[in-house]
């Protein structure tokens, strides 16, 4: 298909559209409990956009990576500080300085990446994941010498006007995630993409081609860095409204693996797919557990179970799918239309039978 | 002068036995990569996972000691020939980076199911070791050195002589090579895959149970044991994937320095870089030696 505007065809439009509009004008207008906002629909937008983050190091450029909540955390400490220390950067200046901060992490940590792949990198950027946290913990003037552990996020404001209400806060999100997102797609579909896509796919072929592992590498991980940030920062000012360490530990680093891989690698509608099951699954669990057994489970088997679902869809989309949901749905969408195509050809058929 | 000596020598040993502990986790890691190549992310909620299940006998049920080591080994086994049938034969022909997706999704598979049959809370496990200092040796040596490290490096000891021989001179033993070295040649001359398979991840839960109660008996049966285990991974890069001595050597070393950096260098850090700290040196050995001290070169192909 020919693109019409940058790298998106006249479909990737229809689908902006299409999402537009149900993000700006149906939720807000059908959705008015603050619960769907707060806790679902903007942690949705956060994590979908460190998932975007994870798809680029991981889904495109092939480098198991397994530290995007250390790089979020570095992005929402960057945030709290830029609004502290230098308030005349206004909410978007700083948003986009903290993502370079996280930026500037990815970096330094991506450098194994060009001498070791597969586990051994894994270990490697491990290390960021406790190297950051540890950090932020240790020298208090990342929390501005708080003793208490927890600090408040500052109120969001953006031009003058204050940004607090639920609804508010999902409007920022989303144009962030949305601007974000527009921009992965085009990467990810440009020259820069494709170099990405050869590195994954045979790195020592994509050097002999002529692409620079060191620049695209260091690249990946930079802009990957860059988007667990931002979404670090507005996890941390839009969802969690606090800024603590113990937030972005380990665990988070997986459910972002999570998200990432079950959601399908190297797609950037996997990762809303992905982010949006792991986000829903537990909240359908629990609300099983309520409804049908009235609590007669105990809260934590539930999570365990939630744990072990996660962990035997893993292995299943291993095994039978491992480009994961988005896949998923593709064949589903292309089985659809040849069944509409071929029950077509047959009313063609019958039809033509009658004349 | 003297006593700054003994000082460091306790905290070097206290660190080399303490490393020890990573050693029992990192040669779970190394059986199953020797033998099919296959990086067992899993290995850290095996660990949990069996010795939960292990505390869980004895606990709940009043198994005494042995008989509850003998079925929580008898579990494992269970647990590696359902890996082996369910998870890793349909992956056959799979990508290594797929397979080790997998073993992260089998982890959490392990880590809900001991949590959902065992519940969460913290559980003490006493093995009859206390965990302080031997008094023989604080008199005679001068330097404190726990009961316990010393067992688990007793334990480790003999874990390895015993795997090594394993390998070295028994009839599975060769089997195992000769699929490490190369499966599809082993299969070719009769070698039962699927066998060696089970017994390499029944080997490695055991291993698990052995370093689990080490462990539980330290720091109490908790989840934070799997994240403790991930401490196994920067091990197996210093001592490299493939090799029993590697683990071992990589353990006593991760085990010292993180020791004598948090003695000598954390203070100046405000504490806790034992946290971090094996993972940096891991990125330095990356550098210069990435196959780890006694590993295998790797050598890539177009």
């Amino acid at each position: 298909m020919k693109p019409v505007f940058m790298t998106y065809t006249k479909k990737d439009l229809i689908n902006l559209a299409v999402c537009m509009f149900l993000s700006v004008l149906i939720i807000p207008t059908f959705i008015t409990t603050e619960y769907w906002y707060t806790s679902i629909l903007i942690p949705w937008l956060c994590l979908a956009l460190a998932t975007i983050g994870q798809q680029i190091v991981m889904g495109y450029t092939g480098q198991l990576a397994l530290g995007a909540a250390g790089f979020m955390a570095a992005g929402a400490f960057a945030m709290f500080n830029l609004i502290l220390r230098v308030p005349d950067l206004g909410f978007v200046g700083s948003l986009i300085v903290s993502g370079l901060i996280a930026a500037a992490f990815g970096i330094l940590f991506g450098l194994p990446s060009l001498k070791v792949r597969g586990i051994y990198l894994m270990v490697a950027t491990l290390a960021s994941q406790f190297f950051i946290i540890w950090m932020i913990d240790k020298f208090g003037w990342f929390k501005n010498y708080d003793s208490s552990g927890i600090i408040t996020a500052q109120d969001i404001v953006i031009m003058g006007k204050p940004f607090t209400t639920p609804l508010a806060m999902y409007f920022v999100c989303l144009a962030v995630t949305t601007v974000l997102t527009l921009l992965a797609m085009n990467m990810a579909r440009g020259s820069t993409g494709r170099n990405w896509m050869a590195v994954r796919d045979m790195d020592i072929a994509a050097e002999s081609m002529g692409v620079s592992l060191l620049r695209t590498k260091v690249q990946a991980f930079a802009i990957s860095a860059f988007y667990c940030g931002v979404a670090g920062a507005l996890f941390a000012f839009c969802y969690l409204k606090s800024l603590e360490p113990v937030a972005f530990d380990i665990k988070l680093s997986f459910k972002i693996l999570f998200m990432c891989i079950l959601g399908g690698l190297g797609t950037i509608n996997g990762a809303f797919i992905g982010a949006a099951f792991i986000l829903l699954f537990p909240v359908l669990l629990n609300a099983i557990g309520n409804n049908v057994f009235h609590g007669a489970i105990d809260a934590t088997i539930i999570s365990s179970i939630e744990q072990v679902i996660f962990g035997g869809l893993m292995i299943i989309f291993m095994i039978y799918e491992p480009l994961g949901m988005a896949k998923l749905w593709e064949n589903i969408k292309i089985t659809i239309k040849s069944k509409l195509s071929s029950s077509n050809i047959e009313s063609l058929k019958t039809s033509k039978l009658k004349k | 002068m003297v006593d700054e000596l003994l000082f460091f020598m306790e905290v070097l040993v206290g660190g080399l036995l303490a490393g020890t502990m990573y050693s029992l986790v990192a040669l779970g890691f190394v059986l199953i990569f020797k033998a099919s190549a296959t990086f067992n992310f899993s290995q850290g909620a095996m660990v949990f996972f069996s010795v939960l299940a292990f505390c869980g006998f004895m606990q709940d049920f009043n198994i005494p000691f042995v008989l509850a080591f003998i079925l929580a080994a008898f579990l494992m086994v269970v647990v590696g020939l359902c890996t082996e049938r369910f998870v890793l034969r349909p992956l056959m022909n799979a990508s290594e980076d797929t397979v080790l997706m997998a073993t992260i999704g089998l982890g959490y598979v392990l880590e809900g199911l001991a949590q959902a049959a065992w519940g969460v809370e913290v559980r003490r496990l006493d093995l009859g070791i206390g965990d302080f200092p031997v008094p023989w040796i604080a008199d005679n040596l001068k330097l404190f050195i726990s009961a316990l490290d010393i067992t688990a490096g007793f334990v480790a000891a003999i874990m390895i002589i015993g795997l090594f021989l394993l390998f070295k001179y028994t009839k599975i033993g060769l089997g195992l090579r000769a699929v490490a070295d190369d499966a599809g040649a082993a299969s070719s001359i009769g070698i039962p895959l699927k066998h060696i398979m089970l017994l390499v991840w029944s080997a490695a839960g055991v291993v698990a149970l052995v370093a689990g109660c080490m462990w539980g008996a330290r720091a109490g049966v908790q989840f934070a044991l799997v994240d403790l285990a991930l401490k196994a991974l920067p091990v197996l890069i210093i001592g490299g994937f493939s090799s029993i001595p590697g683990a071992i050597i990589g353990g006593l070393i991760i085990g010292a320095v993180e020791k004598v950096l948090e003695v000598y260098i954390g203070p100046f850090f405000g504490g806790a870089i034992e946290g971090w700290a094996p993972y940096v040196l891991a990125i330095f050995f990356l550098l210069y030696r990435p196959e780890g001290l006694f590993g295998e070169k790797i050598i890539r192909r177009v």
